[in-house]
């Protein structure tokens, strides 16, 4: 493959959206457990569940400013590096980030300063609104890029304007009820719950590791593995939902996480592992589940999962169609108005594969002179990298599993066994503290990486969609960005370590009502490990 | 979905129009503060304590401050998507600068005050300042080039070829017109920010400072605004539609004929009435130093704001209906007819906006009153967590 802008502007693209997307996780799920935390406080009045807000509060806040900075890059960088989409899909795409603008932005940020700041200005009860409406506004924005995003995946209600020569919204309610938007958003806000319930988790468990703020660290394992269990749930249920509809939305992205080359009898199996081989269109070393696949993917044992093979060959179809669209498109941008109704009849006919023909844009000026070997190439195209999406997918499944069993055990140590855990699950949990974000970049990766070529779905190829930048400016933007990344996260290290290790701010000791309680409760079954409290 | 149909698309743009303004001016009323008073923070504070005084007069809000400039970006975007894309790709570095300084601001804001070192302090306290003075200062110039035209044209599918080498996209923007802008603009956010500091920071140096600083930035922001005016006059020529045209027709600028015409002070006859802007701008930022020198405190920070209204506006209001001109190919500039969004898109933004911005005032303008006060060295005392 051969570098150049459109290489280029996708690196910088995946290397700011992935870092950015290191803190949106934590920003998310914290938020609500932080909520959470002082909701219980609200209603018990027990000063502990502060000192939790605010320990938990502070974190969150150092998280945030850096989700705050880097969102602000993915606003405007469709703008500067992507211009012909902003133009295409603008119509469209523009709108679920005005709106998460309008709904969720200013929710969250003007709270999010009252709620730090408001501590001596508010009463408990507003204090406590303040803390959900941050909660709620940063769910929010998930919400709309979700739609945003979705739309990216499954170009519903738009259709191409040949006036204008982009894509225009047809139908708003279409765009925001996309079912692949809503699966991805539900899918994602549960990622970000189980990533704070783990970091939660892992903190607390090295406070008891170390015997620090035991009090503050096993109440926040209560709260966290509850949290994270259902949220654990969660997220592999959404994402086999995403799954679903990813087989009538997105047939090659499925086909290509499967490494499924051809066409398999209903029910197709599932391919467990195996190391897929693009030249050869075959994977080998499969090992696989009967019957999973079609499972999965269609929830039923008679119908049939598309191959790749079978997809390219559509693709070629869909290819010479787009041809015949964009011949009438160029009579319709020649006679404007005056064009003959034949010719406008056509394009209808055909404007959904428009997309298609611009896929031969990459090797001919103008995709009417496209040869056969060229349509035949460009259909080739539509196929992206397969390993990395086959092996991204099962890392991110994999992990989604372990996160279920940690947080189901955590889950059953806090609940019935009067909040002791053993050593080794200590252990194991701060371990664990990195392994929800490698699984949601390798979420968001399979998500994207596996549109390609397309920015747009069968609308837009991500070759059309760069600005006209030269490779001098993308390459010191990226640098820029690198260096500048590359610095605050080590100050933002830095600075959550510091804060970690420091602890809160004071210990405070939990109500005397709640310990004779809790050693009651305790008591009555002899099969409990004494609390050492 | 016909219920759109019931305004007209004309009419849907003009609103947009506006609304574009009112985004920007909301931008430069709240986050105009926030790069005042970091650009100030260095010279109205010289002892720690006074710097976090200053520091966190905008502590709590900054925040729901920036988003106005996010929602600037997201608007544009929805509404006049070919802006969306021409601007940010065609201002590419610039953009980068820009976002470079949003970048360090909110990191500065919440970093600064979590370790003792002086030299840490010291360190953001100077990014502080460089990244609130330098997009004050960019985006006067970024408005200078609109008003002279961007060198620019489309190609028949409406892709975005600029002309020039890469560097002149950065360096070319600095002709001494958009230089004069940037001073227009730098000048006015740093007399805004002194009228915060003022009614928001207790008596004592900081305020006195920011007032005196304050006062000679407005004087400087009325003098070189009238000196743009003037350079309108004689030496930069505008931009007309030529011939007929539909103002309800489809997005596509290469539908329409546009030249250069004597001056964009043309308007001024045209429509009289808007006059009343530059007025407003010059008037306002000459009571904001009045109100800066005799020490009042809250009609000052409106004066101030009604400075910046005024200025702002008699941009917008001398290029109507240009948006962002063309000047190596006249015929490609993006005007108020020709790059905005769909009829319906413009329909359903609208009504979000109806819906939404209300809220967005009322519980901000709540939270400015439960915050409402003057930020004393108490409030920064090192044992007060809360505090930046």
């Amino acid at each position: 493959m051969e570098f150049g802008i459109v290489e280029l502007s996708r690196l910088q693209f995946a290397a700011t959206a992935m870092y950015h997307f290191l803190f949106v996780p934590l920003t998310l799920g914290l938020s609500v457990i932080v909520a959470i935390m002082e909701t219980v406080y609200v209603m018990t009045n027990r000063p502990i569940w502060r000192q939790m807000t605010k320990f938990w509060g502070l974190l969150f806040g150092i998280n945030f400013a850096l989700g705050v900075a880097t969102g602000i890059t993915m606003e405007f960088q469709f703008g500067m590096n992507w211009s012909y989409f902003s133009h295409y899909v603008g119509d469209i795409f523009g709108a679920p980030l005005a709106l998460e603008g309008l709904m969720a932005f200013f929710l969250e940020a003007t709270f999010v300063g009252l709620f730090f700041f408001g501590w001596e200005k508010l009463s408990k009860v507003q204090h406590l609104a303040v803390a959900w409406l941050v909660a709620i506004g940063s769910n929010f924005s998930a919400l709309w890029i979700l739609i945003a995003n979705g739309w990216m995946q499954n170009p519903v209600g738009a259709e191409f304007n040949p006036m204008t020569m982009r894509m225009e919204m047809t139908d708003f309610f279409a765009v925001i009820f996309n079912e692949v938007a809503q699966a991805k958003f539900v899918h994602t806000v549960s990622a970000g719950y189980v990533t704070a319930a783990v970091f939660v988790i892992g903190v607390s468990a090295w406070y008891l590791l170390k015997g620090r703020h035991t009090e503050l660290a096993r109440r926040s394992i209560t709260v966290a593995a509850a949290f994270g269990l259902a949220s654990a749930f969660s997220v592999v249920l959404l994402g086999d939902e995403s799954g679903y509809s990813a087989t009538h939305s997105q047939k090659m992205k499925l086909a290509a996480i499967e490494a499924m080359w051809e066409t398999h009898d209903a029910p197709a199996p599932f391919n467990l592992v195996g190391f897929p081989d693009q030249e050869a269109r075959e994977t080998h070393y499969a090992i696989e589940i009967p019957w999973a696949m079609g499972l999965i993917g269609t929830r039923s044992l008679t119908t049939e999962i598309a191959g790749i093979n079978d997809l390219v060959a559509q693709a070629e179809t869909r290819i010479r169609s787009g041809m015949i669209a964009y011949d009438a498109l160029m009579q319709i941008r020649e006679g404007r108005e005056a064009t003959a109704p034949e010719v406008k009849a056509t394009f209808e006919a055909h404007s959904a594969d428009l997309g298609f023909a611009f896929l031969l844009k990459k090797y001919v000026d103008d995709p009417r002179d496209a040869s056969e070997e060229q349509i035949v190439a460009a259909s080739n195209d539509t196929v992206p990298t397969v390993w990395p999406l086959f092996w991204a997918f099962r890392i991110m499944v994999g992990l989604g599993f372990g996160f279920i069993a940690t947080m189901g055990y955590f889950f059953y140590r806090s609940s019935f066994k009067g909040m002791e855990f053993p050593r080794p699950a200590l252990w194991l949990a701060v371990i664990m503290i990195p392994a929800p974000w490698i699984a949601a970049e390798m979420g968001w990766f399979v998500a994207e990486f596996g549109r390609q070529p397309w920015t747009v779905d069968g609308v837009l190829p991500t070759a059309m969609s760069v600005s006209a930048l030269s490779m001098t400016e993308v390459a010191l933007t990226l640098a820029g960005f690198v260096i500048f990344y590359t610095v605050l996260f080590i100050v933002e290290m830095g600075l959550m370590l510091k804060y970690i290790r420091k602890g809160p701010f004071q210990d405070v000791e939990e109500t005397d009502l709640w310990t004779k309680r809790h050693n009651d409760r305790l008591s009555g079954r002899p099969s409990a490990i004494q609390p050492a409290e | 979905m016909i219920l759109h149909e019931l305004m007209s698309y004309e009419l849907l743009r003009i609103i947009w129009w506006v609304l574009l303004g009112v985004l920007l001016i909301g931008f430069a009323l709240t986050d105009g503060f926030d790069m005042g008073v970091s650009a100030l923070l260095p010279f109205v504070g010289k002892t720690d304590t006074e710097r976090r005084i200053a520091i966190n007069t905008v502590g709590p809000v900054w925040e729901g401050n920036q988003v106005w400039f996010i929602l600037g970006g997201g608007a544009i975007f929805a509404a006049w998507p070919p802006l969306y894309a021409v601007s940010f790709s065609g201002f590419y570095l610039a953009m980068f600068v820009i976002l470079a300084a949003f970048i360090v601001r909110p990191v500065a804001f919440k970093y600064r005050s979590k370790r003792n070192d002086p030299r840490w302090r010291s360190a953001w306290d100077w990014s502080l300042c460089i990244s609130g003075a330098v997009p004050a200062l960019l985006f006067g110039v970024a408005v200078g080039n609109v008003i002279q035209g961007v060198p620019f044209h489309f190609t028949d599918d409406l892709h975005t070829i600029y002309e020039g080498a890469w560097y002149m996209k950065f360096i070319g923007l600095l002709d001494p017109f958009s230089i004069l802008a940037g001073v227009v603009s730098l000048s006015m956010l740093v007399m805004h920010g002194g009228a915060w500091l003022t009614l928001k920071a207790e008596e004592g140096p900081v305020q006195t400072r920011a007032r005196a600083i304050g006062s000679v930035a407005a004087l400087v922001a009325v003098a070189a605004y009238i000196l743009a005016g003037l350079w309108l006059a004689v030496g930069i020529e505008g931009y007309a539609i030529m011939g007929d045209y539909v103002t309800g027709g489809p997005s596509n600028p290469l539908h329409f004929e546009v030249a250069r015409t004597s001056s964009w002070l043309n308007a001024y006859t045209a429509r009289p009435w808007i006059a009343v802007a530059p007025v407003l701008g010059v008037l306002g930022a000459l009571l904001t130093f009045m109100g800066l020198r005799a020490g009042r405190e809250v009609s000052t920070l409106l004066f101030s704001k009604l400075a910046i209204f005024g200025v702002i506006s008699s941009v917008g209001l001398t290029m109507f209906p240009f948006i962002m001109p063309s000047s190596s190919d006249p015929q490609s500039s993006l005007t108020v007819w020709n790059s905005s969004s769909s009829h319906l898109t413009l329909f359903i933004m609208l009504v979000a906006t109806a819906i939404f911005m209300p809220l967005i005032l009322m519980y901000t303008a709540w939270v400015y009153k439960v915050l409402w006060g003057k930020v004393t060295a108490a409030d920064v005392s090192e044992d007060s967590p809360s505090a930046y």
